[in-house]
């Protein structure tokens, strides 16, 4: 490896060596588009960006960055939420766009092959002729690719049911740093050896670069019905959740919305939600006809039960559709609300939710910050969305601050600071808080494992343990907080 | 979640100082699995009891030698289960051997594998440093998953001290029909019911007979069967422990081998009897062909082949060398010293 600072026009040559020249752009002109992903908060011109086409390029690509000592950034559709392809200084950013073939659908195995820039939702267009669609379904599915999913191991509102995408692989194709490509899994059920499959999948980028994915296909359930109700109190409608599953029933999507993220969405899409309810939850239920007719009696019974002030059952599709919409627009809806929002992704064990909303409402006074909650209830995964204007000096901070202290509250409750977005340069100071040192030396050392010279998106996913004391990041363990008789805001 | 289990650890860290090699153990019941264990054993059994149960929120933590018997009798009272519904070759089995094996059952090719129902996982590595991965929330996206990583490693990374596993509700009713019909037909409605909305939960063909388990509402199972027809399997439940657990007079065979195979794999032209299972994807064959032949032959169909029970050297599908030294280079992140099990999962660990 060279000691000195790579030279641009240098690996520029070097690379057109390999793919065509006009696939390697470097004017700030052409690279500012890449300056950051969903979390725009976070931007830097790219130094190179290079757009391979096929895998062989990929690999040369990585062979050259690798013997010239050039760190490489992955980037997909660039949809991520925590900054995990923000381009780095004197770094490569490849970008997996033009990898974007649909490699083959097998309807009878219920698989789809597919490059790793295919868009989430042509997955499920391709297999729609056969019946089959791919589960995991993250709302930015629309754009978002599956490489970045894998990368991310992504979620969205079915994953109680479903799982995350972890659950929905059966192969990868990876390129190391090094340019060696793997072969991760098969389509024979699990694997000889260590689980590659589960360690590559959520690894950010850190560990290779997926060139090929193979997803398990599910059939399309015959009916999906969805459940409106009501509550006035935030606390009932958790409790509405926890009897849903007591009964036995797994519901497909299970959502709840607090009374700021209801109105807003309300506002925005009219979805026909209550505007007085301090909650809403919806309960999506699917299967078999018969299934879901009894399963749609039962939830309707419970919820009342649960004391909710109003229950809708969606009669037909328009119905299901804008009840959906309501949610699944949350996000832009909360967004006309202010100048900016900051989305934050924490996982909790569910019974923990009221003591976490009541935090968050006197960390929301404190900061002086409005903030909307969104919860996909199924699975513990709670968005708080801090409202903030970045023009007013300091706001961003004290957005960070307060998003910090939510993570830092997840984690003590018993949760988790990601569970869908991904850790990225975001919520690398939380890592510190959620992980001992131990378990991130333990990362690093995984880490090396794959990428020894470590020029693989470095910087992302996981801090470095000295970082971890200069930021003064406290570990969290067991709900203890060290010193928790000291305020902290 | 227990800080730290002092004495264990220290056990590991005299064993990594004097290169000694440790034959992680608790109940015993796989023993037969897996390549010869070199080393003094280190007994886990005191790693015992449930740590955490909250069938609200679908979530059950434990130490890693709690049998496996113990958890399933719990959950069965809250009416729920282990969806990997996992083999136990024993009453002696606990959750933490189950997933150093990476052993699920019948339910595996529905409802998923045991990986897939690991939150979180905490182990003692190879310095005796104890170390916690995921946790006990169904999603958790921080830092690279070690929990599912580690399941199936038969031990070599580290000694699992707890577990945190996503349990599911039993379904409310089963029943299992059976069909007379031959192998390749019976692949072929395995597939393409699978590919359908149906409540499969199970599927089996062995000489002749192919049976599929149903699970769900009552009314579901009517409007199925009425679909695919079939005559109904007295006992059925009774049938899938058996096959689960091996207490057939087929499985008694050895050697045993089992390959895992793409589903949609046709009948294998290979001497010897056999029994189907996971919707194609799991073919046990009993047969006295050379080891080198059936990694051959499970190789040549995209899939792999394992000795499960009987006498021999290799048990396990070689790797392709590039990710063989990717093994090697992930086992020393974990277990420098190379002390933990060896020889249980390849012969040069």
């Amino acid at each position: 490896m060279d000691a000195a600072p790579p030279d641009l026009s240098a690996v520029m040559a070097a690379l057109a060596q390999v793919m065509p020249r006009a696939n390697l752009l470097s004017d700030p002109e052409d690279t500012r588009p890449f300056e950051a992903d969903g979390l725009t908060a976070y931007r830097r011109t790219p130094w190179l960006v290079a757009l391979p086409e096929s895998e062989e390029q990929v690999a040369a690509a990585l062979r050259i960055c690798h013997r010239l000592g050039v760190p490489v950034v992955p980037r997909g559709a660039g949809t991520g939420l925590a900054a995990g392809a923000l381009p780095g200084e004197g770094a490569v950013l490849l970008v997996l766009s033009k990898l974007n073939r649909i490699l083959g659908v097998d309807p009878l195995a219920g698989t789809a092959r597919l490059e790793p820039g295919v868009r989430n939702l042509a997955i499920s267009e391709a297999a729609a002729p056969y019946g089959l669609y791919y589960a995991p379904d993250p709302s930015s599915q629309i754009a978002c690719s599956i490489g970045g999913n894998v990368a991310e191991n992504s979620g969205g509102v079915h994953c109680l049911k479903y799982g995350l995408t972890t659950h929905n692989l059966l192969k990868l194709r990876l390129v190391t740093m090094e340019g060696e490509i793997l072969d991760i899994g098969s389509l024979a059920p699990d694997s000889p050896g260590f689980d590659l499959l589960a360690l590559i999948t959520g690894s950010e980028g850190l560990l290779g670069v997926v060139t090929e994915i193979t997803v398990e296909l599910l059939p399309r359930p015959l009916r999906a019905q969805v459940v409106l109700a009501a509550f006035d109190d935030v606390e009932k409608a958790g409790a509405a959740v926890g009897d849903i599953i007591a009964a036995g029933i797994i519901p497909a999507g299970l959502e709840m919305m607090d009374a700021p993220a209801i109105q807003a969405a309300e506002a925005f899409v009219h979805a026909g939600y209550p505007l007085d309810a301090a909650a809403i939850l919806l309960v999506e239920v699917d299967g078999t006809n018969e299934e879901v007719s009894e399963d749609i009696l039962t939830v309707r019974r419970l919820l009342l039960q649960s004391g909710a002030t109003e229950v809708h059952s969606a009669e037909d599709e328009e119905t299901r559709r804008r009840f959906w919409a309501g949610r699944k627009n949350a996000f832009p809806a909360v967004g006309r609300l202010s100048p900016d929002y900051y989305c934050m992704d924490g996982t909790i064990p569910r019974a923990q939710l009221p003591h976490v909303l009541h935090r968050i409402g006197e960390l929301s006074a404190h900061y002086g910050l409005r903030v909307a909650n969104v919860f996909h209830a199924g699975d513990g995964n709670l968005h708080p969305l801090i409202l903030y204007d970045a023009n007013r000096p300091g706001e961003l901070e004290r957005a960070e601050a307060f998003g910090a202290d939510i993570l830092a509250l997840c984690v003590a409750v018993g949760g988790a600071i990601t569970g869908e977005h991904g850790v990225g340069v975001e919520k690398i100071k939380a890592m510190c808080v959620q992980y001992a040192p131990a378990a991130l030396e333990k990362f690093h050392a995984v880490k090396a494992a794959f990428d020894p010279a470590g020029l693989l998106n470095p910087g992302k996913a996981v801090p470095e343990l000295h970082r971890c004391a200069e930021w003064g990041a406290m570990h969290v363990h067991q709900g203890a907080l060290p010193h928790p008789e000291l305020p902290r805001f | 979640m227990a800080d730290a289990y002092p004495e264990l650890q220290e056990a590991v860290r005299q064993a990594a100082a004097q290169g000694r090699a440790l034959a992680i153990r608790a109940g015993g019941s796989k023993d037969f699995y897996g390549g010869e264990t070199r080393g003094e054993r280190l007994d886990v059994n005191a790693l015992r009891g449930i740590v955490a149960y909250e069938p609200r929120e679908l979530v059950l933590t434990a130490k890693a030698a709690t049998p496996l018997a113990e958890i399933e009798a719990l959950l069965a009272e809250q009416g729920q289960m282990l969806a990997f519904e996992p083999p136990h070759y024993g009453a002696a089995a606990t959750l933490g051997g189950t997933l150093a094996c990476g052993f699920s059952g019948p339910r595996r090719a529905y409802a998923g594998a045991a990986r897939d129902f690991v939150l979180g996982l905490s182990l003692i590595d190879g310095r005796g440093e104890h170390l916690h991965f995921g946790g006990r929330v169904m999603k958790n996206v921080a830092g690279y998953d070690v929990s599912r990583f580690a399941v199936g490693s038969l031990g070599v990374l580290g000694v699992f001290t707890e577990i945190s596993l996503k349990v599911l509700p039993r379904p409310r009713h089963e029943i299992t029909l059976q069909f007379e019909m031959d192998e390749a037909r019976a692949i072929e409605a395995l597939n393409r019911w699978a590919r359908q909305p149906l409540p499969l939960s199970a599927g089996s063909f062995h000489e002749g007979l192919l049976a599929v388990r149903l699970s769900g509402a009552e009314s579901a199972l009517h409007a199925a069967r009425a679909q695919l027809g079939g005559e109904v399997l007295e006992h059925g439940a009774e049938f899938w422990r058996r096959l689960k657990e091996h207490d057939t007079p087929f499985f008694a065979q050895a050697p045993l081998w089992r390959l895992a195979l793409p589903g949609t794999t046709p009948p294998l032209d290979l001497p010897g009897r056999q029994w189907l299972e996971w919707g194609g994807g799991l073919r046990w064959v009993a047969t006295d062909m050379s080891a080198a032949e059936i990694f051959a032959a499970a190789q040549a169909r995209g899939g792999h082949a394992t000795l499960f029970r009987g006498a021999g050297a290799q048990r396990f599908q070689a790797l392709a060398p590039a990710l063989l030294s990717l093994h090697r280079r992930l086992k020393a992140a974990f277990d420098p010293a190379g002390i933990f099990n060896r020889g249980r999962l390849y012969p040069d660990f």
